[in-house]
């Protein structure tokens, strides 16, 4: 018998009917126990325990209090989909709502192609190679917090601020960055760019290790230029890790809350209220108790979204990210 | 589970699992018959020197009450962080609460009822019944205890006045002069002449101000009891005018128009900001928080106009008691709140021991105020301690004297806080849009609050 005889078949030899009926026979306590069950199940409980209580419990009293009117103090009461109503005829819902597409548009505008240039750059790149990657990652590191506030100062609009500075130098007048209702959400999506954009360079050059250098040294050889290759190669290979960054980012821009919170608490006169800082306001803006019932029904209403969104999506690029 | 090394894991991990779960419990009574009250200390990053105040304070009053300890929680009121921790159960069982807030917290049973300990107080008599009226219920039951009454007043930097040439000893008294002040300021110095809240309903809550200094309301209470939102009336459209002609004609209201009231002050203290209305005490948050050198410091009496009703918004401060504390709970912190905050208005030792308290780690005495109980009570508590105030009192002298005679104007009843934060959007529009439509903006904030208010 030789070596390559005593690999296991691939193909399961024919079972005798007695070892199958043994192998489907119901699990009773005894040998779940003999098995391991209980000591599996005793791991679990501390995690199942977390989860429910400070996870999947929250998730479900949201749901319910979406259908009640309660100041969390006194008993609540139900009332139908009347919050669903409210959210819906609120003036400032539409605003939130359109802003928060601005902001994704504005964000797959600047947000998606740079961090894929970069990457495709500081793939090609000889040297240093580690620190352009540590540069690139560096503002992730930094605390959100604190990046908004080092922003919010660099967006000083005097003219004596960070910015405006800088653009004196070059002949540009100071421009208001935040105090302005068009310039605001322009503002903050280059801040949450900066913030952002490091992490997923990361990916897209993890994601660029794994394509084989034979594609590169082929097209050299049939005299390819570098964009011929990175349009006929890279961003194929990259097909499938570009459309998770894609709907990875509608998702976190259309929960977009930091940067319009701490940048301009969603003014000037709201031209940077987003659907996630309207929900904030519905439960916090009232010091005397906020209206839970209405921020948990835009919250059901923008979870539900998104989940039919990232549903289609998969649905629509199912092929593309195949082929 | 036949290995040992498994078999403690196992209770090992289930045990951690139930402890971190445990550890999420409240705590348990004081053991030793002492009750233990958790307190607001002082704002959160307040100078270190007044928390030195406050523990010396907390020694004084465990000192004479042994059965009690208080414990002080760093606390700032804003509505949203308020609104969290009413709904979430975690505030400390002595808290503060604006006057505006407290009937719909009584009518919504989220306050404790003090009525008995109230009473109780020997000087229980003289408190300011339009004030106490705040805290009480239709059946007059007391639902807190008044801490502080303050009237609006214009803020102004005193280095800013003297860098644009003007004499800090003779503030503005009419809105006219406070316009051409504040171009002054900023063609000579480059920082804002003037400015005002916008954020965070505290630009509804000035605009406010500023209609009631023109003779105007927000809202109408009909003899019925039926209130119509009027935020479209004649003073405010002046008022959001006024600041439309600093900020797109004058150009004096600097280049940022984002500001709450920390931030605000922050900025004034800075010497960004040469003139805001505020309430009359700044003073301390300024110089203790913000770090503003005292002496640049200047208070004067808002302006008014000539208008029948034009007055002085007032506001102020109650302690109250959490809902969920028992009689042990309540009597302790009435004895708290009495020692903190009443007894030295009305005892002349516990005023001198209070202010040499606060003097002695370089706390503000002597801020500008309304009085709790009445004007002679007020003057008598100052009169107490005149050795200990370190306000400079000829800096804010200004305040006292513009206001005699004047009338205090309570703020809106209804909805109060939505009213603010949706007249927050029509300050905000008027000072970053040129072309922007007061008389549209106010309808805006009429249709968007007098449902709200309909629906009571």
């Amino acid at each position: 018998m030789t070596a390559l005889d005593e690999r296991p078949s691939v193909v399961d030899p024919p079972q005798p009917a007695a070892a199958t009926s043994q192998r489907r026979r119901p699990s009773t306590p005894r040998t779940w126990l003999r098995n391991g069950g209980l000591s599996n199940f005793l791991f679990l409980v501390p995690m199942l325990l977390i989860f429910g209580m400070f996870s999947w419990y929250p998730i479900v009293q949201s749901f319910v209090m979406s259908f009640q009117k309660t100041n969390l103090v006194t008993a609540p009461s139900f009332v139908g989909l009347d919050n669903f109503v409210k959210v819906l005829q609120d003036p400032l819902f539409l605003t939130a709502a359109q802003n928060t597409v601005w902001f994704a548009m504005l964000a797959l505008l600047f947000g998606y192609p740079i961090p894929l240039i970069a990457a495709v750059l500081m793939s090609e790149v000889r040297r240093a190679k580690g620190l352009f990657s540590a540069l690139a990652y560096l503002p992730v590191v930094v605390p959100p917090v604190v990046a908004v506030l080092l922003w919010k100062f660099f967006y000083d609009a005097s003219p004596t601020g960070v910015f405006n500075s800088i653009l004196a130098i070059v002949g540009i007048g100071p421009q208001p960055w935040i105090q302005s209702i068009t310039a605001a959400m322009p503002s903050l999506v280059l801040e949450a760019t900066w913030a952002g954009a490091g992490g997923t360079i990361i990916i897209y050059l993890a994601a660029l290790t794994g394509v084989a250098p034979e594609l590169y040294d082929a097209a050299e050889v049939d005299g390819a230029s570098i964009w011929q290759k990175i349009w006929h190669i890279t961003l194929p290979q990259l097909r499938g890790i570009l459309l998770i960054t894609l709907i990875l980012q509608v998702i976190g821009t259309a929960q977009v809350f930091l940067e319009p919170f701490l940048f301009t608490a969603g003014g000037p006169a709201n031209s940077t209220i987003t659907v996630l800082l309207l929900i904030y306001r519905y439960a916090f803006q009232n010091s005397l108790g906020g209206d839970y019932g209405a921020a948990t029904a835009l919250s059901l209403m923008l979870a539900i979204f998104l989940a039919v969104l990232s549903v289609v999506y998969f649905r629509l690029t199912k092929s593309w990210s195949q082929n | 589970m036949k290995s040992p090394t498994k078999i403690v894991t196992l209770v090992a991990v289930t045990l951690a699992g139930v402890g971190l779960l445990s550890g999420c419990t409240a705590n348990a009574a004081d053991s030793d018959g002492t009750t233990t009250i958790k307190v607001v200390s002082l704002i959160p990053g307040t100078e270190q020197a007044a928390f030195d105040a406050f523990d010396a304070q907390v020694a004084q009053f465990e000192k004479a009450n042994p059965d009690i300890n208080v414990e002080g929680v760093e606390y700032e009121w804003s509505a949203p962080t308020f609104a969290a921790q009413l709904a979430g159960g975690t505030l400390p069982d002595v808290f503060r609460i604006p006057l505006t807030d407290a009937k719909t917290l009584i009518a919504n049973g989220q306050l404790a009822d003090m009525t008995a300990q109230v009473e109780a107080l020997p000087y229980f008599d003289t408190f300011n019944p339009s004030v106490l009226s705040n805290a009480q219920d239709a059946d007059g039951n007391i639902f807190g205890v008044p801490r502080e009454a303050y009237g609006m007043g214009l803020q102004y930097n005193r280095a800013l006045f003297v860098a644009a040439g003007l004499d800090p000893d003779a503030p503005p008294t009419t809105w006219d002069e406070v316009r051409e002040y504040a171009k002054i300021i900023a063609d000579k110095t480059g920082q804002a002449g003037y400015m005002q809240m916008t954020q965070s309903n505290t630009g509804g809550w000035q605009l406010t101000a500023a209609t009631v200094a023109r003779g105007g309301a927000m809202e109408e209470v009909a003899s019925d009891g039926t209130v119509t939102v009027t935020a479209d009336n004649p003073a405010t459209k002046e008022a959001l005018t006024y600041l439309q002609d600093l900020r797109w004609t004058d150009n004096s209201m600097g280049s940022n128009f984002l500001y709450d009231w920390g931030t605000i002050n922050q900025a004034f203290a800075a010497g960004q900001i040469g003139m805001y209305t505020g309430g009359s005490d700044l003073f301390t948050s300024l110089t203790r928080e913000s770090n503003m050198d005292p002496a640049d410091f200047g208070l004067t009496a808002i302006p008014l106009t000539d208008a029948k009703d034009a007055g002085v918004l007032g506001g102020g401060t109650l302690n109250v008691v959490n809902v969920k504390a028992d009689d042990t709970v309540k009597d302790a912190a009435m004895k708290w709140i009495a020692f903190y905050d009443l007894n030295k208005l009305v005892d002349k030792d516990a005023a001198l021991q209070d202010a040499q308290t606060l003097a002695e780690t370089d706390q503000a005495v002597g801020t500008p105020a309304l009085p709790v109980f009445d004007q002679a009570t007020l003057d008598q508590s100052r009169e107490w301690v005149k050795e200990y105030i370190n306000v400079p009192q000829n800096q804010v002298a200004f305040f006292a004297e513009g206001n005699v005679g004047r009338t205090i104007v309570g703020e809106p009843s209804a909805h109060t806080q939505e009213l603010y934060g949706a007249l927050d959007t029509a300050v905000q529009s008027v000072l970053t849009d040129k072309n922007a439509d007061i008389d549209a903006l106010l309808d805006t904030v009429n249709t968007t609050i007098q449902p709200l208010v309909d629906a009571d």
